[in-house]
């Protein structure tokens, strides 16, 4: 029963963190979004100078592990003169690792819907701008949402690293209570309880999506008539 | 930066070692603890199928960081107490275990019904087929995402520095807080991190080439 | 002559990489006319109907759309427009209806109303035995009936000619003749139109005329019966003959 009564005193404090897990999380992603978009364009569409120095990219991001990558900007930002709050250091880092994977999400996609669907588009006589628009994209899109379900669930995990570099989140927060408590065992396992029902939320939410938009042929079994 | 390395390389390099020790036990023990899942999420009665889905989903929905302290901080309170390495040890091998479990799940039941009836009809029970049948074909497909689990396993060991177990990570933080060259340091890590993998990442392709069956 | 050709090529060149497939090829289309093109594979057919509206440009040799230089124009959207092109593969976009796939082409390149754009739609569904499917997206169709859509879709454009790349190829034996029928419809109906195919049986009874291809050039072309019977070279005969055997007379 006393661990009841711990859960319930620790519980505001956990919420307190899980706010600034979300918060991490929402701005990692749209951070990969906004830099993970263009880089997916310039890997298909872009010449091979670009193209090149984009796959350098998503490499590094991609090889370096989130830990260090954190630390580095942890202490390499103020090198460069920049003092900038920790949660913001936090989001940059998780922000440019999911940047290079959802670019690897969307190009995939991109190509997945194939060159015949594009030249069709052409030879009814729409722009390539309007071909990626009414054509590409609606069905690159839906191909892109269990990737993209999957990199959230990944990134919402990867914020608890912030808490290395001190920021306050759920993780952190139970550290906190933990201290005062020392009942390690209980607030973990409530902690991993909160993680385990935002990852369930974020991959239910884009699945519901998913089944919304569903349209038969596309989406794992689709992909065909990739012939050209 | 080359100075940092070339001054304390022994140092690296045995925290390469520990980190390339523990990725290739997790990774491993994970295969193992993978297989033994998926056959139990497949073939095992309800109960069992239920119990090992939920095991996955609790494992692959929670943050890798939090399993580890709970192994290593949450333990002692129940008597047991580990050693750092074995603590990050135990808790990669059931993490990666859960994501391998997924895998492994997706690629037998991609090989059809029919191989299994093929090995009853020549006499076989159903666990000689699906250990001689179904599982060398499995485990054959499930190469690609074999390798990119270990690549992340690479990747995520770092974590155990949290708790001080000796690898890369925490030979180099403990250098960085005896010369205060954190960025310095920290650098040369990121650099032999990305070496490392890109080592792995050429040896996989090359090993994937030559295990491909038409 | 008074008559203006429809379309006209002249010399027309086209490589990939180091293999020339196309060694000066040149023909023309006479409004209502049915040609078809054979020949064995890699001999540039496919690439013909490509280099026609760009989607792959020729390298070298002109081609006219009446006085239109396609070869030449800035505004290739415009001929693409009065060109319809049904793909060996169909080119259905898979995330639209069967009715969708027909619209989306009006509505957004032709600037039709949603509304005129169904109603056109519906009826080129239909014209093609298909109304019934208007809301059956593409992975919900047969080859054959995916191929009629694609058919629909070119010809609510209300193109001047069709180019037809192998429409039967990708089809079971016994989906093709459903097609092949439709074809044949549009060609009495005084379609124009200009087809790469291996049907014996269609290019024989449809066509105007026959365009034997091999090895980068024509060989020979005319009338298909006399092309049957009476082929100048020996090579357009055994390979007639060949291909008979093959696809038989069948479909149309």
């Amino acid at each position: 029963m006393d661990n009841l009564d711990l859960i319930q005193q620790a519980l505001p404090y956990l919420l307190e963190g899980t706010v600034v897990t979300i918060e991490l999380t929402f701005w990692s992603l749209l951070i990969g979004i906004v830099i993970g978009l263009p880089l997916a364009f310039g890997q298909v569409y872009g010449n091979k100078a670009l193209k090149f120095v984009i796959a350098i990219y998503e490499r590094l991001a991609r090889s370096i592990p989130l830990l260090v990558m954190l630390l580095l900007l942890n202490y390499g930002l103020p090198r460069l003169g920049l003092r900038i709050p920790v949660f913001r250091a936090a989001v940059i880092g998780i922000g440019l690792r999911s940047a290079a994977y959802q670019s690897q999400i969307y190009r995939g996609a991109i190509q997945s819907v194939g060159g015949s669907q594009l030249k069709a588009a052409l030879s009814l006589g729409m722009s390539r701008f309007k071909a990626f628009f009414y054509i590409i994209a609606p069905q690159a899109i839906r191909i892109a949402i269990p990737p993209v379900a999957n990199e959230s669930a990944i990134v919402l995990k990867d914020t608890s690293l912030a808490f290395t570099i001190g920021v306050v989140e759920l993780l952190r927060q139970g550290e906190y209570y933990i201290a005062t408590s020392n009942k390690p065992m209980v607030i973990y396992l409530t902690v991993a309880f909160i993680y385990f029902v935002l990852t369930t939320l974020v991959n239910g939410g884009l699945s519901l999506f998913e089944r919304k938009y569903q349209i038969p042929g596309i989406g794992i079994e689709g992909g065909h008539s990739d012939a050209y | 930066m080359g100075q940092i390395f070339s001054q304390y390389y022994p140092l690296f390099l045995h925290g390469l070692g520990v980190t390339i020790f523990v990725t290739i036990i997790s990774c491993f023990s994970g295969t193992v603890l993978g297989t033994l899942l998926a056959l139990g999420k497949i073939y095992g009665n309800k109960f069992t199928s239920r119990l090992v889905t939920i095991f996955i989903a609790i494992i692959r929905g929670t943050p890798l960081l939090v399993q580890l302290f709970i192994i290593y901080y949450g333990l002692p309170g129940y008597g047991i107490r580990l050693d750092p390495i074995l603590a990050a040890i135990i808790s990669f091998i059931i993490n990666s275990g859960a994501y391998q479990a997924e895998y492994l799940r997706g690629s037998i039941q991609s090989i059809s019904a029919n191989q299994l009836k093929a090995a009853l009809s020549i006499g076989m029970t159903r666990w000689q087929g699906i250990i001689h049948i179904i599982l060398p074909q499995a485990l054959r497909r499930v190469i690609p995402a074999w390798t990119n689990e270990f690549i992340y396993m690479i990747k995520y060991s770092s974590l155990a520095y949290v708790i001080g177990a000796r690898e890369l990570m925490t030979e180099g933080k403990l250098l960085a807080s005896r010369n205060y060259q954190f960025f310095n340091v920290y650098l040369v890590i990121a650099v032999i991190y990305l070496l490392v993998i890109v080592i792995f990442v050429y040896l996989f392709r090359q090993l994937e080439k030559k295990v491909t069956i038409p | 002559m008074p008559t203006k050709h429809l379309l006209k090529i002249e010399d027309l060149h086209h490589s990939f990489g180091s293999n020339q497939v196309l060694k000066g090829v040149s023909f023309s289309l006479n409004k209502g006319e049915t040609k078809v093109i054979v020949g064995p594979s890699g001999t540039g057919k496919s690439t013909i109907l490509n280099n026609i509206i760009r989607l792959v440009p020729p390298d070298q040799g002109k081609i006219y759309l009446e006085d239109t230089e396609i070869t030449a124009t800035k505004k290739i959207n415009e001929v693409r427009q009065q060109i319809g092109f049904v793909f060996q593969d169909f080119g259905l976009f898979n995330h639209l209806t069967a009715l969708g796939n027909i619209m989306v082409g009006l509505t957004k390149v032709k600037k039709m109303t949603k509304q005129a754009a169904a109603e056109l739609a519906l009826n080129e569904l239909d014209r093609v035995g298909l109304k019934e499917f208007s809301d059956s997206y593409p992975s919900q169709l047969s080859g054959g009936q995916k191929q009629r859509v694609g058919i629909a879709r070119a010809l609510a454009m209300q193109p001047k000619l069709i180019l037809f790349d192998e429409p039967t190829s990708s089809l079971d034996p016994e989906l093709t003749g459903e097609v092949l029928k439709v074809m044949r419809n549009l060609a009495e109906d005084g379609m124009t139109m200009l087809v790469v195919t291996h049907e014996m049986g269609f290019a024989r009874s449809v066509a105007d005329e026959l365009i034997f291809m091999e090895g980068g050039h024509i060989i020979e072309q005319g009338d298909p019966e006399q092309l049957f019977t009476e082929p100048v070279h020996q090579r357009t005969r055994e390979f007639l003959f060949q291909l008979t055997d093959l696809y038989g007379e069948g479909g149309a």
